[in-house]
């Protein structure tokens, strides 16, 4: 019990962020992939994504987040986000055009319809997010590091 | 028109931030207050007289509605002007670790 | 004509491909990062020249991204502008990165600097090939960002210093650029520049015409550095590591400046006589100045990069004289400053390389030691200062001449005293840095790595041959044409629309 106080905040802010932490994820979720329907799209759910790594690692310590989403998966899953996009936008050359919508557009106001749009919001999502939570990283490991030396 | 007038004068505080204060921390806010007013700028052109959100939905009418090509604009404005920040940022922090301190009038090593 | 338009995504697939694939596979696998900037590079080089053949078979080519019709869709425009552009571009950023394979050994994470490199080229060719106002704002914030990292990528002091100086001037200057922007949707209420030339022509200027050319002025020339805001440039420059210097005199400041400026100024806004005197004006304070602020100078890299604020003075008065031949001039004179500035920072690097230090009082006779260093320096000096036959001697001639033709005989004047300045300033480089007497702690220098001598040679080599562009039956085919699109003026928009049907 001691040994998990001596990171991150009180017991009270511990607890709360232990119930609120995963709906903040799944709200992110929701307005990525309402991104064609309602307003929002990949940057904003990105950004709350990245919020909720955030939160945990303000709450509990670097530790406990970085287990959770270890820096070497943080880059690749930046890169892949962006490999994603790319080919997303490559495969629409099949349909002749460069960032062709190829993808059968269903009926309006539906949850599968508008063809690459939901894609291209999962996939600007995943660099939007995790390029965020590796800014913060980055920022408070160099803090931390300097510290350290001092 | 006053509102555009204001938006630019929050324009050329942003402008005063940047060209005036000794501090690298208020330097980067000010270059954040000048982006912020020109996005700012940039949504109120769009807007039309009595018209709504420029969203579909199933039940609503289609009337007058504002522009919304700007709107989609200003959110990669925003996204530049986050990643040119964060930039900054960490320029500035390494800046601190280097020179020992936040006040430009004693980071001047290069010269001629 | 479909089959042809395909090559206009590829330039912005190619590199952005190679940045994304370096950043995910670079740090696992050692030799990917060289293999694939080079790769991205050379492929980027021969697409740049099957696109003169393209353009001068089928015309200026149009392509709209996502099937959608201009003006509702994001249009590339490949034109003859463009890809005198696209191969200086490619061409300078071929030989960077075939020298970086033995530079960057001295810096750690060698997958970052081509990351940043190939996304930096990315945005360069976006703003040269797009053909939507909005969409040359993103390139053009893609390539700076990139670049704000890059001058910083030593970590050093003073490249941090220069760094966080460059970005706050950038940032602003990219600001105004986007105000300018917002004016001119305003007005017209449409984003491609075809459909914004016909409109503004159609409604005319009036006082926001006015207010946007001083808007755009001040944003395209702190990107380009032109006098008054060139403070950002001596500093820049030099911290920046060799390669990164040579692309960023080299061809950013042209691609996103120059560039950015011509296209709008004549193809979408039109020129009027106010506006050929101020950049004219520009032109002339920025060459003399430029000369001046260099004589003095002892670092080899912040003197190289005066000369650069210099030598832009006289492509922009080529340019703003606006009569065909002091165009030709200062597109001439655009291609030449890329190539012979930017070997002459790779010769500073390989200097650096070779010997740890740029400050020229402390060399001296290196010509003994580094053979290969020391004859492309002493072309890329000669080339600079005017000497006959290498190529800037004909493209300074050009623009003199054609100042005299246009009766300006007071900036023939500045251009003629700000090259002799420029003639002094290399003599004493030369005489400096690579002729006489070695040192003692120079005895055991040796010769730059090979990928170092490769790519400096064919700079050379193209310094000596550049004369040629400037013949009759060669310049019709690459720059004549380009001169003709600048002169075109808002008949762009004409072209453009008969391109598409």
């Amino acid at each position: 019990m001691s040994k998990e106080h001596e990171q991150g905040m009180s017991l009270i802010v511990k607890t709360i962020t232990r119930l609120t932490v995963g709906l903040i994820l799944l709200y992110g979720i929701y307005i990525i992939s309402h991104g064609h329907i309602s307003p929002g799209g990949g940057f904003a759910g990105g950004v709350i994504i990245a919020l909720s790594f955030v939160h945990l690692m303000l709450a509990y310590g670097k530790d406990t987040a970085l287990r959770k989403f270890p820096k070497k998966a943080i880059s690749f899953v930046e890169s892949t986000g962006a490999i994603l996009f790319l080919s997303i936008a490559i495969l629409g050359l099949t349909g002749g055009y460069f960032f062709l919508n190829f993808v059968s557009k269903g009926q309006p106001f539906r949850l599968f319809s508008a063809g690459i749009i939901p894609l291209c919001n999962i996939a600007i999502s995943l660099k939007v997010g995790a390029g965020l939570f590796a800014i913060f990283v980055a920022l408070v490991l160099l803090k931390l590091n300097s510290e350290k030396k001092e | 028109m006053t509102v555009y007038f204001l938006c630019l004068v929050l324009f050329s505080l942003g402008v005063y931030c940047i060209l005036r204060k000794r501090n690298v921390i208020k330097i980067i806010v000010g270059v954040i207050i000048a982006e912020y007013a020109v996005n700012l700028f940039f949504i109120l052109v769009a807007y039309r007289m009595n018209g709504r959100a420029p969203i579909f939905s199933r039940k609503a009418e289609i009337v007058n509605m504002v522009d919304p090509l700007p709107q989609a604009l200003v959110l990669t404005s925003i996204v530049i002007g986050l990643a040119a920040t964060a930039l900054l940022v960490a320029i500035a922090m390494r800046i601190y670790e280097k020179y020992g301190t936040f006040d430009i009038t004693k980071i001047r090593e290069l010269r001629g | 004509m479909t089959a042809a338009n395909n090559i206009l995504p590829l330039f912005i697939i190619t590199s952005l491909a190679g940045a994304f694939l370096t950043s995910l596979v670079g740090k696992r696998v050692k030799w990917f990062p060289d293999v694939m900037g080079s790769l991205t590079t050379f492929v980027l080089f021969g697409l740049s020249l099957s696109a003169i053949w393209l353009t001068n078979i089928h015309g200026t080519l149009v392509y709209s991204v996502g099937a959608w019709k201009p003006p509702f869709g994001i249009a590339m425009v490949l034109d003859s502008l463009t890809v005198f552009m696209l191969v200086t571009v490619n061409l300078v950023a071929f030989c960077v990165a075939i020298y970086s394979i033995n530079y960057m050994e001295k810096f750690t994470s060698k997958w970052k600097f081509y990351t940043l490199f190939l996304l930096m080229l990315a945005g360069m060719n976006g703003v040269i090939i797009t053909g939507d106002m909005f969409n040359l704002y993103v390139f053009l914030e893609i390539a700076s960002v990139a670049s704000y990292a890059l001058v910083a990528f030593g970590t050093e002091k003073f490249e941090l210093e220069a760094a966080f100086k460059y970005a706050i001037m950038g940032t602003l200057g990219s600001l105004f650029t986007l105000l300018g922007i917002v004016f001119l949707y305003s007005y017209t209420s449409t984003l491609n520049m075809a459909d914004m030339a016909t409109v503004l022509a159609e409604k005319g200027l009036k006082n926001i015409g006015l207010m946007v050319s001083v808007l755009f002025i001040m944003g395209f020339g702190l990107k380009a550095a032109l006098v008054p805001f060139h403070a950002w440039l001596p500093d820049a420059h030099p911290s920046a590591p060799a390669p990164i210097s040579a692309m960023l005199s080299g061809v950013l400041i042209k691609s996103l400046g120059v560039y950015s400026l011509c296209r709008i100024f004549y193809s979408v806004i039109g020129i009027t006589s106010t506006f050929s005197s101020i950049l004219m004006f520009l032109g002339a304070l920025s060459m003399v100045i430029g000369v001046f602020l260099a004589i003095g100078q002892w670092d080899f890299k912040r003197l190289l990069a005066y000369h650069s604020i210099s030598q832009i003075g006289y492509v922009i008065l080529g340019i703003g004289l606006g009569t065909p031949l002091g165009i030709l001039g200062g597109l001439f004179h655009l291609f030449n400053h890329s190539i012979f500035k930017s070997l002459l920072f790779l010769n500073s690097g390989a200097v650096e390389y070779a010997t740890g230090t740029r400050d020229l009082q402390k060399m001296g006779g290196l010509a003994q030691k580094m053979p290969v260093t020391g004859t492309t320096s002493l072309i890329a000096s000669m080339s600079i200062a005017g000497i006959p036959p290498f190529n800037g001697f004909w493209s300074k001639l050009i623009i003199i001449i054609a100042a005299v033709q246009a009766g300006r005989y007071g900036y023939a004047f500045w251009a003629v005293l700000a090259s002799l300045l420029t003639l002094a300033s290399f003599t004493k480089v030369m005489k400096y840095a690579f002729m006489g007497n070695l040192r003692e702690k120079w005895n055991q220098i040796k010769e730059v790595p090979f990928f170092m001598k490769l790519s400096m040679g064919v700079l050379a080599f193209i310094c000596v041959v550049g004369g040629v562009l400037g013949l009759h039956s060669v310049r019709e085919v690459f720059l004549q044409l380009a001169t003709k699109t600048i002169l075109e003026g808002v008949k762009y928009a004409e072209i453009v629309f008969q391109s598409l049907q």
